[in-house]
């Protein structure tokens, strides 16, 4: 099997059974924040605890990504590019947070609908290692 | 407090214009707004200017005599120009001079504004998976309003259409060729539900406005603009902005609104009394979502106001009467500052073919830009 490495350690737990997106809560407010930070958006606290993050939650707004241009540097050659589709997921009781969305069409995208977390595959490094990233799938 | 006059004003073309530098756009623009006050440079007690791709804006005095004037050089992103007629304004308002000049230019390359995680304090992963593009966000922000709202793709064409044809009435307006309903609803799709000929541009341009006392404005013109209230605000917790890799569960006003209602108090005039409007048109959807935001009408009263076309130049509530920046594009620098041009023709009755039937007696501005910033100014004759 190849060598699977985050895009960033910081990201997500992993390797691991059930991987969770990393986050942090103000001790002072209860704030829920995403990526960790060192302070707290909502009061400026500093004191955070380390959480994990709910798989499942909806679909709060979405668009896509349908050109390539100057800037979106993941595709090294234009001609591979793929249209891709990102939005933001309402995780209950914590925050919205920003991801790609697994999807082949628009028409698959409706706001308010299911969608679970997974780590996929985003690039391979030249030595072979896979590079990964959360997203969310439709349930 | 003492009041703010507008006594010169002045645009360069918004377009592409080959190998002519920014600066020298910037310089001609001063020039002409000197002109019109009837001053000279040597008058100018305090100067602000700002741009992003540009150079460095006090360059200008080089070219103008240079005299030692106080030149803040000022970059607030999209709401640049808006900052820098707020610092002119504020130098007036405390007293340290009696009249100030804004100044805003810029050249930007062809395509996306380009720029780095490290700029917005992200992690590299942001711009690897493909996040770092601020039309996203224009677009997401515009999914979530249109499914509130049910504002549809119709609305979404309608305010292009506007103002592409406010473009071919303004001989300073970049795109004059007034693409029709038909080719903007078949260009691409670029980020759903955005297409191409619903956003503008970045671009090239320059403006300039000279301001007073305004107890000393009849000195200089015959028809001075007050600046009746000028607000900059950033964003609160809560609200969907530029780049951010998670959105709080509680909303929050954006800082649009907050810059709005700041101006309104300031100026002590509510929204029903604005007769005419420049939004930032990034998308035509701003337009429409930035029509509530600013308080001229309630949440989802769009569609109906656009269709019943209150918001053409001869509606009950023109907006971007000059094209706005679909039809002009954004030099970043000056875009602030063509908007406040265009309402200043407007209420001098000098907007040309693109003057309302009603010289309007109250005007706002707005501007917004990443990553959460917008500048709102009112204006009175």
């Amino acid at each position: 099997m190849q060598k699977q490495v985050p895009i960033d350690a910081d990201l997500f737990t992993w390797p691991a059974a059930e991987p969770k997106l990393k986050a942090n809560e103000c001790n002072d407010c209860g704030n829920v924040i995403f990526p960790i930070n060192t302070a707290c958006p909502k009061c400026g606290g500093t004191s955070l605890k380390d959480i994990e993050l709910k798989t499942k939650g909806t679909l709060w707004t979405w668009t896509s990504q349908n050109y390539w241009t100057k800037g979106l540097n993941d595709y090294k050659d234009p001609k591979d590019f793929k249209e891709y589709f990102i939005g933001y997921v309402e995780l209950p009781g914590q925050v919205r947070v920003e991801s790609r969305l697994l999807v082949n069409d628009a028409s698959e995208l409706k706001i308010g609908m299911d969608m679970e977390m997974v780590i996929v595959p985003f690039r391979v490094e030249p030595d072979g290692t896979e590079t990964m990233i959360y997203a969310f799938k439709p349930v | 407090m003492e009041g703010v006059a507008v006594i010169g004003i002045a645009q360069h073309p918004f377009g592409r214009f080959g190998d002519k530098t920014a600066l020298d756009m910037g310089l001609e623009s001063i020039r002409e707004a000197l002109q019109d006050a009837g001053i000279e440079w040597k008058d100018v007690q305090y100067a602000a200017g700002g741009t992003r791709d540009g150079g460095r804006a006090d360059q200008l005095c080089g070219k103008l005599g240079p005299n030692g004037v106080p030149f803040n050089n000022l970059y607030n992103g999209c709401a640049t120009g808006g900052s820098s007629l707020g610092a002119a304004c504020m130098a007036i308002k405390s007293g340290i001079a009696d009249i100030a000049l804004a100044v805003g230019f810029d050249k930007h390359p062809r395509g996306m504004f380009l720029t780095t995680v490290q700029d917005y304090g992200l992690k590299q992963w942001y711009q690897d998976v493909g996040f770092l593009a601020t039309v996203q966000f224009f677009a997401m922000k515009a999914q979530r309003y249109m499914h509130d709202y049910d504002i549809t793709e119709d609305s979404l064409i309608r305010v292009a259409e506007k103002n592409y044809h406010n473009g071919t009435l303004n001989p300073k307006a970049w795109r004059r060729d007034g693409l029709n309903y038909e080719a903007i609803k078949n260009s691409t799709m670029l980020s759903n539900p955005l297409r191409q000929y619903m956003l503008c541009s970045p671009g090239e341009g320059a403006a300039a406005v000279v301001l007073c006392k305004a107890s000393i404005a009849k000195r200089y013109t015959s028809k001075p603009i007050y600046i009746k209230g000028i607000a900059l605000r950033t964003r609160a917790f809560g609200s969907l902005e530029v780049f951010t890799p998670a959105k709080p569960l509680e909303d929050a006003p954006t800082p649009v609104v907050l810059a709005s209602q700041a101006a309104y108090e300031m100026a002590g005039i509510g929204p029903d009394e604005i007769e005419v409007a420049q939004l930032q048109d990034t998308e035509s959807a701003h337009e429409i979502m930035h029509m509530a935001e600013t308080g001229l009408c309630k949440d989802g009263e769009q569609t109906k106001m656009i269709q019943d076309g209150e918001t053409k130049i001869t509606g009950r509530l023109p907006i971007n009467t000059d094209g706005g920046l679909i039809a002009n594009g954004e030099p970043i620098g000056a875009s602030a500052l063509r908007q406040v041009y265009e309402v200043c023709l407007q209420m001098r009755g000098e907007a040309g073919l693109h003057q309302m039937p009603k010289q309007p007696k109250t005007a706002l501005t707005q501007v917004y830009g990443a990553p959460g910033i917008s500048n709102v100014v009112i204006l009175s004759r």
